[in-house]
């Protein structure tokens, strides 16, 4: 690609990201959703986030994971003790990535 | 346009001036962490895209889409036409068309400007730091200077880490995987969404469904995900709940 190539492209990425954002929040008028849709929508924000943490836990180049010695799986696990005993997010990123850290430096996993 | 009605006041007083400002900063401070671990991330991936440091700070500021921007730079590395581009961009964004409609009800009445303003702000995390602030699906005025007390916070731990890596590129040891950390910050936004068993099924079948449907292009495996956990939920919704007196025995 050429300068400007890149250029056009990120612009347009910026468009898109803008636009994908906005979508329902554009039109002036109500945009008439079904009720059902509406009540459904509230598991959306839930699986969205699940589908883009899972994957990253559980695979490594894009298959299931074939062994229980990887780093992750502790962290994950760590973490979530974490949570469940504060509900306190901070704590739950800095509690995974030291356990992640340790095994990775220290243990070499 | 009718934005006098519940906002109007609130854009009398500068937005930052407003205690929900700081609210909405302060309830971003805690996530900022892990945003920032995939705002370093993205920068390096892009120093190491071969784009140079003028294109990759423009990415950086005029895109501000993590999951896009990581999945377009092998594209745009390898030479991929425009429109590959274009089209992998907007499967990765899918997700937000479907938030945007539960966005509606709370900035609906702000001028279209506003409205597209807010939308570049809006990813993942404002999104859900903002729908636990208000869950009812209502404008109130001290929702504008919420909103922008998370950005305040939110935007520079995400740009000032990406600048970081942009500059510093190979320098910084990727194979420690604190990228990771970024994962762990939606784990726990997971955690606390996750409240009943509806939401606990839906949860899991989104997982099973994203993992299942990992090798669709495009990251459509995240659509899938969704409509998998929507049917789900739907379908808990309207059969689990009639029968009370067994859920209390279970």
């Amino acid at each position: 690609m050429t300068t400007w190539e890149v250029v056009a492209t990120i612009f347009g990425m910026g468009l898109i990201t803008i636009v994908t954002r906005a979508f329902f929040m554009i039109p002036e008028r109500e945009v008439p959703l079904p009720a059902w849709l509406k009540q459904g929508l509230r598991y959306a924000p839930l699986a969205a986030l699940v589908a883009v943490v899972a994957p990253e836990v559980l695979m490594t180049k894009g298959h299931l994971l074939d062994t229980w010695r990887d780093a992750r799986l502790p962290a994950v696990a760590a973490s979530t003790a974490y949570f469940f005993w504060r509900r306190d997010i901070l704590g739950t990123i800095l509690t995974g990535t030291a356990v992640m850290l340790v095994l990775r430096l220290g243990f070499g996993w | 346009m009718s934005d006098s009605s519940a906002h109007g006041a609130s854009l009398s007083v500068p937005v930052w001036r407003h205690p929900e400002f700081r609210r909405g900063a302060r309830e971003m401070v805690g996530i900022s962490l892990g945003i920032a671990a995939w705002g370093l991330v993205a920068g390096v991936a892009m120093a190491k895209s071969g784009m140079g440091v003028g294109l990759s700070l423009l990415m950086s500021f005029v895109v501000f889409a993590g999951s896009a921007q990581l999945a377009s730079l092998p594209l745009i590395a390898a030479g991929a036409p425009i429109w590959v581009v274009w089209a992998t961009a907007l499967c990765v964004n899918l997700r937000f068309v479907i938030f945007s409609a539960q966005w509606r009800p709370y900035f609906a009445q702000l001028p279209l400007r506003m409205r597209l303003w807010i939308a570049y702000f809006t990813a993942d995390l404002n999104y859900v730091v903002f729908m636990k602030r208000f869950p009812e699906p209502k404008p109130a005025p001290e929702q504008v200077p919420y909103f922008f007390g998370g950005v305040a916070v939110n935007w520079p731990s995400w740009q000032i880490p990406s600048i970081t890596g942009i500059l510093l590129g190979d320098a910084i040891p990727t194979e420690w995987g604190f990228g990771f950390a970024g994962t762990l910050a939606l784990l726990g936004l997971t955690y606390s969404l996750v409240s009943d068993r509806a939401t606990w099924v839906a949860a899991g079948v989104a997982a099973a469904a994203a993992v299942a449907a990992y090798a669709l292009p495009l990251k459509l495996n995240i659509v899938v995900a969704i409509a998998a956990a929507v049917a789900i939920g739907l379908l808990l919704d309207h059969t689990v709940r009639e029968p009370q007196p067994e859920e209390d025995l279970t």
